[in-house]
């Protein structure tokens, strides 16, 4: 297939693409982090993590409408406004169903899981019933559109620099919180042994209801970034949920470095053989690839030493 | 569910009721011949269907929860506006259409299991509904094993063919040939990249398009050919072969949240769709909402209808339309050919003068509707629509501008001879 083309032609396509690598390993990293967290740190399978993710969409495209209508001269910064709301919007709820929901389920994870799965469908049906069943259109800062050309022939998407500098500061701050601060060890040491922490005067409850709102809130974030990308509708949060859990399973469940390698390699995987081959395809040999992974490490790729 | 489709029913209805009462009056003055003309219902309903003096029943059934309600709503919306304006005009044999509305749920056995309670239970007479190919062909046994009548309002991949069903959307070959006829003629395209969602609709019709690139296009040749899980939202290695074959025609069948994904990454990339040539048969104004106008400006669409159509049955129906659901709703052409079945069924029940399946069966090829916001309409012998097909070049608003149309009716062919 490269017969035809000159080096310099395939060299810039090689950078464009390693370019599309990286962006799809970002994209998996902000998918992944807030469910690594939740399933990491409470053991709880979050199936309604796409929902949350949506619901961050949802609250960017209501700041743009307003900025739109109220401060058109702020249009071109609003995004940075709806992450915040984003953020919190996704956490206020989180923290709300750990507190209805979650908490009553502990050690239950299977059936936390139903009852995540359950929480999805609410959702959906919600935003269906309040948004309408079709997509929104999230309309974006001209600055945001387009590319950056670096070179005669390359070119990156501006949307695709924003979405890894934004993933970047994210998984900094996370694990700045979780392995320097004080709310980190506190998160740690629950989940290495609860009745211990608590003994020693954690309030473990606290603990966990922050850790399920800060996961829920990176997805809102993540949801809100992906408004660049992909569509925001009702059952959008179902497009990214398969992909969110290979990633975290894969990496192994306890770990933020795992969930990070694991996005790696799948995205460059992902993206190589897309190129080489037609899109399904590509799926099939990554999801083969990881099953047969799995098989030899059923812990997924780090697992947290821990004694049993 | 304070839904923005039952909102939208009040008032039209308090209208109704509003008419009805204006009415009265001036009907105690109508001679009594105007209630004699309805014919009587043993006549015209042999086979017991839930026809009464005056009423008959109709079913709706489409998915009003899950994925597909997405692209579903508009098909309702246009349904029970048709409904709406064919009562208004005297019904059906003297009768008003009474609806009975199931929602599908975007599950396939769901369908089914609804579709044999519209038929066995509520005796309707008719059923407008199903989107996708897989809730018409779980629906299809069900509808010809008791007999009933599908209106189906979606452009799919042919292939089919039922007594009992009538399909008012285009099959492939109406929607595929003339576009790339238009787009090689027109724009001189010689290579095309061929792109779909992974499933029967797009690898069906991707076939019937290369089939006629390597075999009608004089030196046309098709540089790739590719297909995405439906869902997939990563689109930037595909792009990058694209950009690397520089193709003169992206030709894409992406459906659903994909759609949106693929269009913003292909702007995001630096394809400009004023310089690439970019003809897509999956993308309807529908789509262009949540796509965005100002991602998608330049590219073309090939399908029966845009809402800018400029003819006075165009102009009345979108008002209407509006005026029912919303200055804000947009209409693409699968809203349109749904708008169009119980039109057509009407037609139909009144030239076979009964409601029986069967006489309404034999009588449908040769119905024209000429009120047809698209045109003009016919049915064939093969039960789908004699239509013209037509290009649009999408515009910032979300709008098609109108670039081609074919100059006759394209014949519907729903087995192509050598495209299989």
């Amino acid at each position: 297939m490269f017969g035809d083309y000159s080096i310099g032609d395939l060299g810039a396509i090689f950078a464009m693409q390693g370019f599309a690598g990286l962006i799809l390993f970002s994209v998996y990293v902000l998918m992944a982090l807030g469910l690594a967290i939740i399933f990491g740190q409470m053991g709880v399978i979050n199936m309604a993590h796409g929902e949350f993710m949506i619901l961050g969409a949802y609250v960017t495209w209501m700041t743009s409408n307003a900025f739109q209508t109220y401060l058109p001269a702020l249009f071109p910064g609003y995004f940075f406004v709806a992450m915040i709301l984003a953020f919190l919007a996704s956490g206020a709820l989180g923290m709300l169903v750990e507190w209805g929901l979650i908490r009553h389920l502990n050690r239950r994870p299977l059936d936390t899981l139903l009852a995540t799965w359950g929480l999805s469908l609410i959702l959906q049906q919600a935003y269906r019933s309040i948004f309408g069943a079709r997509e929104v259109g999230v309309e974006l800062p001209q600055w945001m559109l387009g590319s950056k050309q670096i070179t005669d022939t390359i070119e990156v998407p501006i949307n695709g620099i924003f979405v890894m500098c934004l993933t970047f500061l994210i998984t900094a701050a996370v694990a700045y919180v979780m392995y320097k601060s004080r709310w980190g060890r506190q998160v740690r040491a629950v989940v290495q042994n609860r009745v211990m922490a608590g003994a020693v005067g954690i309030n473990t409850e606290k603990v966990d209801r922050y850790t399920f709102g800060l996961g829920c809130g990176i997805a809102g974030v993540a949801g809100s970034a992906f408004t660049m990308i992909g569509s925001t509708g009702p059952t959008s949060g179902q497009l990214y949920i398969v992909d969110t859990f290979l990633v975290v399973v894969f990496g192994g469940a306890a770990s933020l470095f795992g969930t990070i390698a694991s996005a790696f390699s799948i995205s460059q995987a992902q993206s190589t053989m897309e190129f080489f081959m037609s899109g399904s395809m590509a799926k099939v040999l990554t999801l083969l690839a990881i099953v047969a992974i799995l098989m030899m490490r059923p812990q997924g790729l780090f697992a947290l030493k821990v004694r049993k | 569910m304070a839904d923005e489709k039952d909102q939208g029913l009040h008032s039209p209805f308090r209208r109704k009721l509003l008419m009805g009462m204006a009415a009265l009056p001036a009907m105690t003055m109508l001679p009594r011949t105007s209630f004699a003309q309805a014919p009587a219902t043993a006549a015209v309903n042999t086979t017991g269907l839930a026809v009464t003096d005056t009423e008959v029943t109709v079913g709706i059934l489409h998915s009003i929860t899950g994925t597909m309600a997405i692209s579903e709503t508009g098909s309702v919306q246009a349904e029970k506006l048709a409904i709406e304006q064919i009562n208004a005009s005297g019904g059906v044999l003297g009768r008003k259409i009474k609806f009975i509305q199931e929602d599908g749920a975007s599950d396939w056995p769901n369908f089914a299991e609804k579709a044999k309670k519209l038929l066995v239970n509520d005796k309707c007479a008719a059923v407008m509904g199903c989107w996708t190919s897989a809730s018409r062909k779980a629906v299809l046994p069900v509808f010809e094993q008791y007999n009933g009548m599908l209106y189906y309002p979606t452009f799919y991949e042919g292939l089919e063919q039922s007594k009992n069903v009538i399909y008012t959307g285009q099959e492939a070959t109406q929607q595929i040939i003339a576009g790339l006829d238009w787009v090689n003629k027109t724009k001189g395209a010689k290579s095309f990249y061929l792109l779909g969602s992974d499933y029967i609709w797009p690898r069906t019709s991707n076939k019937i398009a290369r089939k006629h690139i390597e075999g009608h296009l004089q030196g046309c040749k098709v540089v790739g050919e590719e297909y995405f899980p439906l869902g997939h939202t990563q689109f930037n290695s595909v792009i990058n072969k694209i950009k690397l074959t520089k193709p003169d025609v992206i030709y894409a069948i992406i459906v659903g949240g994909s759609n949106v994904a693929f269009y913003k990454q292909l702007k995001a990339a630096g394809i400009d769709l004023s310089k690439q040539t970019l003809l897509t048969i999956s993308v309807t104004e529908d789509e262009i909402d949540g796509i965005g106008g100002e991602n998608i400006a330049g590219a073309y669409a090939c399908m029966k209808y845009f809402q800018s159509l400029d003819n006075p049955n165009n102009k009345a129906f979108v008002a209407a339309f509006k005026k029912m659901w919303g200055e804000k709703t947009v209409i693409g052409d699968v809203t349109q050919a749904a708008y169009l079945g119980p039109w057509l069924w009407k037609l139909t029940v009144e030239k076979a003068g009964s409601f029986d399946i069967d006489k309404v069966a034999a009588a449908s090829p040769g119905v024209e509707f000429k009120g047809a916001p698209e045109g003009y309409v016919r049915v064939h012998e093969n039960h789908h629509l004699w239509s013209k097909t037509r290009v649009g070049k999408a515009k910032l608003d979300g709008q098609y501008e109108l670039v081609y149309e074919t100059a006759d009716l394209v014949e519907p062919d729903p087995f192509p001879k050598g495209y299989q």
